[in-house]
């Protein structure tokens, strides 16, 4: 969008300009200058941290972090995925976002359509109480959900600890439950502007319930779950907080916790600690370079209403 | 509508639900509810039942009464810190990062050329986790190793993150960080809807280009300042994770969600005592809660 909003206006009608043009242009260099200054300044920390990360430090400790390199490698990724086992704390926190987000859309929608389309006694209080339910402090629910989850016992097959305190099952089904108010709020926003009248349609059609659910409504829905799902993605990989609670086995702890964890040995390089960091950030950067749309979109979603 | 409901009167007689349809709707409905009530609803009704009993998470459960609150408020020194430093989180959240936000998204929103790069850019940080973000922190703020010190120099190393007055700052710099891409993404998007006619029809009233702004655009994206005032609060009540990140919330930057982790996870397991942090965490949030939903409600009613 680089054409401004008064092209839209005809040239007769349009008032003339209350500032001579260059000033106005002048406003406009202005305006560059600061955004591309405060843009450098949000990317300097990332960038800082990749350049860091490619050096080996007794470079950086010898001639500063801003010097010019004198060798560059990709060691300490090397490093902090064969040392550190990287590797498995990714594939812990896929094995909780991938079946979270899932999960947290499928049930999410379906409370949506009960809400939104179905009309159902007490919608509202629903909607609110799941609503709610999601901006409260998750510090709140951690205690009693601590010793909940060390009495629930779970088989051997399931948890090897035998009971749902530190196992995954712990992570993914807090994840789902708190992310659900959140997405059912965005989804029933959504499913409200939807033409009623194809529900109608496919009702009169004798559709029962759940193909009006899963075939009429859903596919309808389908930038808001994708939107949805990017960001929930994001969250659930991002969190750091239901890791470091639920889990007590190192092995078992997803790639934000862990990075944490791994810190002791990072103490002393800096350099590898910037290269873990890298390592971790990447995968919600790529997902957010490659679905920008859907990611902001998400968020907005849940913002402006209806 | 009162077309659209006279057909619907019309309709004969209320819907009805087969068997199946309600099978499902039971089903479908009934397993996220309990999911919210087993772990969301009921444990922080529990958090508040806790909070009047002094357990260790081991032994019998023993009524206290208020005891924990009275500690709390009168012999635990790092109480009123947190406070302060969650105050804090909200104020510089509230003051600085939502309306620098807003101004990057009013300069956004005028159609620069390269808007769409500015925008990924100021809004890459929100997608690192805020743990990332904490050690990117250490990174540049470390005593001995840090990026500001080394551009510094000097012989005595200033310690941005190990000073207990000076690192809570730093931290704030670091959080506000990623809050102002949110809020930029917020009102751009509130920007985008605002309709071009009203600006118009302010500049050949002969507005300035500031008075229109304050006057005619900012009433009109109402719905989100309150949905930034939601999130700003939520999150500082919320934070935690860039502190632990850092030093384990010790040492300067103490916040509520920090002491309620202590009391748990912490070597002495005191589990009411907790609680009674995490209830005071909560009446707080409920307050604010509240407020949003009620206004949310009554749009739903206008609807």
């Amino acid at each position: 969008m680089t054409a401004p909003a008064t092209t839209t206006v005809p040239p007769a009608l349009r008032p003339a300009p209350t500032t001579p043009a260059p000033a106005r242009r002048r406003g406009r260099f202005g305006v560059h200058l600061f955004l591309s200054a405060v843009s450098f300044a949000f990317l300097a920390p990332l960038l800082l941290a990749v350049y860091a990360s490619l050096r080996p430090y007794e470079e950086t400790a010898k001639y500063g972090y801003f010097s010019l390199p004198r060798q560059l490698s990709f060691d300490y990724y090397q490093q902090a995925f064969a040392d550190s086992g990287m590797s498995k704390y990714f594939l812990n926190s896929l094995l909780i976002a991938v079946p979270g987000v899932l999960l947290t859309l499928f049930l999410a929608s379906f409370v949506a359509f009960a809400v939104s389309r179905v009309r159902i006694r007490g919608g509202i209080v629903l909607l609110m109480l799941f609503t709610a339910g999601n901006l409260l402090p998750q510090q709140v629910i951690v205690t009693p959900l601590y010793v909940l989850f060390n009495k629930i016992p779970l088989p051997y097959w399931m948890s090897d600890s035998l009971t749902m305190y530190d196992s995954l099952w712990a992570v993914i089904s807090v994840q789902t439950a708190f992310q659900l108010g959140f997405c059912v709020f965005v989804l029933a926003n959504f499913m409200r502007t939807l033409p009623r009248e194809i529900l109608e349609a496919a009702i009169v059609d004798g559709a029962g319930l759940w193909t009006q659910y899963w075939r009429v409504t859903l596919p309808l829905c389908r930038p808001a779950l994708a939107a949805l799902g990017t960001l929930q993605f994001t969250w659930m990989y991002n969190d750091f907080l239901w890791g470091l609670v639920f889990l007590s086995d190192g092995d078992k702890l997803p790639v934000t916790s862990a990075l944490n964890n791994l810190r002791g040995q990072f103490f002393t390089d800096y350099n590898l600690l910037a290269a873990g960091s890298v390592i971790v950030a990447l995968p919600t950067i790529v997902v957010f370079l490659l679905l920008q749309r859907h990611f902001i979109a998400g968020l907005t979603l849940g913002a402006s209403k209806g | 509508m009162p077309n659209t409901r006279a057909r619907r009167a019309g309709r004969p007689g209320p819907r009805r639900h087969t068997r199946r349809d309600l099978v499902v709707l039971g089903a479908l409905l009934g397993i996220p509810i309990l999911l919210d009530l087993a772990l969301i609803w009921g444990p922080t009704l529990a958090s508040v039942g806790l909070s009047f009993t002094t357990w260790d998470g081991i032994g019998d459960i023993q009524w206290a009464g208020l005891k924990n609150y009275d500690n709390l408020f009168t012999n635990y020194p790092q109480f009123w810190p947190a406070v302060r430093h969650n105050l804090l989180w909200l104020v510089f959240l509230g003051l600085l990062a939502a309306p620098f936000g807003l101004l990057l998204a009013v300069l956004i929103d005028r159609g620069v050329r390269f808007s769409r790069f500015y925008q990924s850019t100021l809004y890459m940080p929100v997608v690192l986790s805020l743990a990332v973000v904490g050690f990117i922190a250490q990174l540049i703020l470390s005593r001995d190793q840090g990026a500001v010190n080394a551009v510094i120099g000097g012989r005595n190393p200033t310690d941005w993150l190990g000073n207990p007055g000076l690192n809570i700052w730093m931290v704030l710099l670091a959080a506000c960080w990623r809050h102002t891409g949110y809020v930029m993404i917020l009102y751009l998007a509130g920007l985008k809807s605002v309709d071009p006619g009203l600006k118009e029809a302010a500049a050949l009233d002969g507005a300035s280009e500031r008075q229109a702004f304050f006057r005619v655009v900012l009433p009109t994206l109402r719905p989100v300042n309150v949905i930034v005032g939601v999130i700003t609060v939520i999150e500082s009540l919320r934070a935690f994770d860039i502190v632990y990140a850092i030093n384990k919330g010790r040492n300067g930057l103490e916040l509520l969600s920090v002491l309620v982790t202590d009391n748990i996870i912490g070597e002495a397991s005191r589990i009411g005592f907790g609680s009674a942090i995490a209830v005071v965490l909560l009446l707080v949030s409920l307050g604010f809660i509240v407020t949003y939903l009620v206004q949310e409600l009554r749009g739903e009613q206008q609807r």
